[in-house]
């Protein structure tokens, strides 16, 4: 049963991308379609996943958070001939911003991973950094991707932009130069994808978005290599669009063919959907409250906007349920009689 | 219930990681006896006024719910998303890359996927998504929501009350999603309809009356602690004082009950009272603030923020300068990281500077409580401790760092340096088991109940088998911890898991090797064991 349902889920992520790669084909047959796509919809696109991004970080980043939650790895800071860990415990904001660095351009805290097994009746756990490692490479595979991008937004080209193509390529193999990232992109999203379908446990959890999230970044990944490398199409049409976009003066490409168009949409089905979905942890990773706050909370008051007031008990309510006993067993008391917690609660 | 049939330790190992024949949210809950925890007595809800009071229990068919408990759990939802950054995030952002899977206790000890943390959370996200994002209004299952139902909210309860908010896998977590935060989340919003347990609201309401979570009244903790006292004085022929709701005194010690009322937590507390007497401590116990331990953590932020109260009514009432705090798990995490800001600020205290060595204790300068393990580490680094590790001779130790001070805190080496200048024969267990990556006792945040017993050693299992393993290695026969917790419930986990090894705490440690000014020879440590070599 949860096995066709599983199969179900993953057919659906695939029949997604077939569709978008239709209405793709589609659009590249019709001059009017093509003309919709690249000077209207490419705006809006652009429009709901600025507008969409900005609002869930804004969304965020105004919710308060009420309580200094960090969640410490290593030593605190007490005494002074303990060592303390700023990183992994910051202190300070230095430490944080340390801390922070480690987790978003270093994946630190996957970095521990480990697998629970039972041998023999016991739980072991070994290391596993596979995840952490195709993780960090499609991750930074996509990053250097998309700066590389940049050429087709920038006239004259951003100086970077080329040095970083030409150390993408300084393999040099084929015409034109494979790109490391391009396999290191391609390679990271079959290992993400291939443990999600393979492994039970995760297959289990996993949902259509999950699938869906890698298979499109994938097609995108797939029709843009393929133009580079099998189907070349002519570099300056795009130029002129993308540059046409950059400067508010759209125009239609002249002839690109249907991959490119494929690219196109993949593309913007990502940028527009992205805004509402688990795609947002690229923002999110830097608003995580047991990540970017200091292990302070001694030293400094952390202060909740909302304190909200709660029913206390009082001493004197206290003292006046016991007072008898604690005279009794010699315990100090504040009044010898009785009636004024009841006194107090009437002023 | 202690009559409760639980399977025998190589029976209850079989576990199987196999995933369910059905999908998670077509797998009904089953409450199955020994793996959930009675619900609270209406009496206790009454008293802290409470909603919904009543009779049931979780494994009836009718929960007894007001009319409109749905619409009470989504406007408790929104509330909450509006009130905690970390819900709302931890809600959206979460890749399900299932790292967590295999870090938490309970998943290891069941191998039920609905305890791989990332499910856990899925249990209420899905509900989320439903009422509260485009994706999920729309397009429903395909995007992970789901209709709030009656069986969803009873698998909220049965998880989230398997659940020891122990924070194992927001360490592991690349965006550090804290499952304890949505299971506290999880378990406010079954408050709201009245879903708790009374293991938990019972200590609560105890604690709000007496201020202590056992119901101990101001006599009773008299006797107590001087039933302690009279015990040292029998083991060491020094007698030590007891000073209660001392007015002008320097410092207020709040220890957890659990350390004056009950073995082998009392033997900490004879370490306490025996390094007090020693330095000559100007101090005082209070018995309205009597509890360091704060069950409220494990209900609603609110009761938490309503029993901790007392932590600073009292010693601006008794006008001390500064708190000092005992070994105690979850207390910690409500004194560090909540208390100062739900009760604070503590400006009528004097930043904490030791009486006797005139260390500041500066990173507790705003909040003014110190964790013992710091003050008595700050002493004994100073020499002004005279020890002998050798009375501990006939201990092998090996130490359990507790969850919150661990996660919560980054206490380490404090109880570490103890140790080590009290104890001879100190061993570490696997990496993968202690410090920042500690495995829960399998019984914190309100599980330690006897009804939930096969769920206590499931959960409990992996720091058993760490310890087995130190046993077989090293002949272990003691595991150290600070935490009230720990001492009662490791207890019972050893005698499941790993029968012959006993639990203490690290101020019983010290108080046995403490050497005291007057005191006779001693033959046996402070559980009347004969010391090795008399």
């Amino acid at each position: 049963m949860q096995e066709v349902k599983q199969r179900i889920t993953i057919l659906t992520s695939f029949l997604a991308i077939a569709a978008i790669a239709m209405l793709a084909a589609a659009i590249a047959a019709s001059k009017t379609a093509g003309i919709v796509l690249t000077m209207v919809v490419a705006y809006i696109v652009f429009a709901v996943f600025l507008i969409g991004f900005v609002y869930r970080i804004i969304r965020w980043a105004i919710s308060p958070v009420p309580f200094r939650i960090p969640t410490t790895c290593g030593q605190e800071k007490s005494l002074p001939w303990i060592k303390a860990n700023p990183l992994e415990c910051p202190f300070g904001n230095l430490g944080v911003i340390g801390r922070m660095a480690g987790e978003i351009f270093l994946f630190r805290s996957l970095f521990r991973n480990s697998k629970a097994e039972l041998v023999n009746g016991r739980p072991v756990y070994g290391s596993s950094k596979w995840l952490w490692f195709f993780g960090l490479m499609f991750h930074v595979s996509l990053l250097l991707v998309i700066l590389r991008h940049l050429r087709f937004f920038t006239e004259p080209v951003v100086p970077f932009v080329g040095a970083l193509s030409s150390l993408d390529g300084f393999l040099e193999i084929g015409i034109p130069t494979l790109y490391m990232t391009d396999t290191a992109l391609v390679a990271g999203l079959i290992f993400l994808f291939m443990r999600r379908v393979l492994v039970p446990q995760l297959r289990y959890l996993s949902l259509f978005t999950d699938y869906f999230a890698l298979l499109l970044i994938a097609s995108v990944a797939v029709t843009g290599i393929s133009m580079r490398h099998f189907f070349p199409v002519d570099l300056n049409e795009i130029k002129t669009m993308t540059m046409g976009w950059v400067t508010f003066t759209p125009v239609v490409p002249g002839k690109t063919g249907i991959l490119f168009y494929m690219h196109l949409c993949f593309v913007m089905v990502l940028i527009a959907w992205l805004p509402f979905s688990k795609l947002m942890h690229m923002g999110g990773i830097f608003l995580s409250p047991t990540r970017n706050m200091a292990n302070n909370n001694r030293a400094r008051r952390h202060v909740n906007p909302w304190n909200a007031p709660v029913r206390v008990r009082t001493y004197k309510e206290y003292e006046e349920e016991f007072r008898e006993q604690m005279i009794e067993a010699g315990i100090p008391v504040e009044s010898t009689g009785p009636g004024e917690a009841e006194k107090d609660k009437q002023d | 219930m202690s009559s409760l049939k639980i399977s025998q330790p190589d029976e209850l190992i079989r576990i199987s990681y196999e995933t369910p024949k059905t999908a998670w949210m077509d797998t009904p809950t089953v409450f199955r006896p020994g793996t959930w925890s009675y619900a609270a007595a209406p009496k206790n809800l009454s008293y802290l006024g409470l909603p919904n009071p009543r009779q049931w229990q979780p494994s009836d068919e009718d929960w007894k719910l007001p009319d409109n408990w749905r619409q009470i759990i989504i406007d408790g939802m929104k509330e909450r998303l509006e009130k905690y950054r970390s819900f709302r995030l931890f809600m959206d952002i979460c890749v399900r890359c299932g790292a967590c899977a295999d870090k938490c206790h309970f998943y290891i000890g069941t191998g039920d996927p609905k305890n791989m943390p990332v499910l856990r959370a899925e249990l209420i996200r899905s509900v989320y998504r439903r009422y509260f994002t485009t994706v999920g209004r729309c397009f429903g299952a395909l995007a992970g929501a789901r209709d709030l139902t009656i069986d969803v909210l009873k698998e909220w309860f049965y998880y989230f009350y398997q659940c020891t908010e122990c924070r194992r896998c927001s360490v592991f977590c690349p965006y550090g999603i804290d499952q304890a935060e949505i299971t506290m989340i999880g378990r406010e919003l079954l408050n709201l309809v009245g879903c708790n347990i009374n293991w938990v609201i019972e200590p609560v309401a105890n604690c709000y009356r007496t201020g202590n979570h056992l119901g101990i009244q101001p006599g009773g903790i008299k006797d107590m602690l001087e039933f302690l006292a009279e015990d040292i004085f029998d083991r060491t022929g020094v007698k030590v004082n007891v000073p209660i709701n001392k007015k002008g005194a320097d410092i207020l010690f709040v220890a957890p009950s659990g350390d004056y009322f009950a073995d082998p937590g009392t033997y900490t507390c004879m370490g306490y009272l025996m390094l007090f007497h020693e330095i000559g401590l100007d101090y005082t116990f209070s018995t309205y603030a009597s509890e360091g331990g704060n069950f409220g953590l494990f209900a609603s932020h609110d009761l938490m923020k309503s029993i901790n109260y007392k932590i600073y009514a009292e010693p601006r009432r008794l006008g001390v300068r500064w708190i000092l705090g005992g070994e105690c798990g979850h207390m910690w995490r409500v004194v560090h990281q909540y208390m100062d800001t739900m009760n604070g600020p503590a400006d009528f205290l004097e930043e904490p500077v030791s009486p006797i060595t005139g260390t500041l204790f500066e990173n507790a300068r705003s909040t003014k409580m110190v964790h013992i393990t710091e003050f008595t580490a700050d002493l004994i680094r100073n020499g002004k401790l005279n020890l002998d590790p050798r009375r501990n001779d006939h201990i092998k130790l090996t130490f359990h760092d507790s969850c919150n001070p661990a996660r919560a805190m980054g206490l380490f080496e404090e109880p570490r340096y103890i140790i080590r200048n009290t104890c001879n024969n100190f061993y570490e267990m696997a990496e993968d088991t202690i410090r920042e990556k500690t495995f829960c006792c399998g019984a914190g945040a309100g599980l330690g109940n006897d009804e939930n017993i096969e769920m206590r050693m499931r959960g409990g299992m992996p720091r058993a088998m760490a310890v087995r393993d130190v046993v077989k290695k090293h002949g272990v026969n003691r595991l150290g911890c600070i935490c009230a917790i720990d001492r009662a419930t490791l207890t019972t986990l050893m005698d499941y898991w790993v029968p012959g090894v006993n639990v203490m705490g690290v101020h019983e440690l010290l108080g046995n090797a403490l050497v005291m000014k007057g005191e006779n020879e001693r033959t046996t440590d402070l559980r009347g064991e004969p010391l090795e070599g008399c």
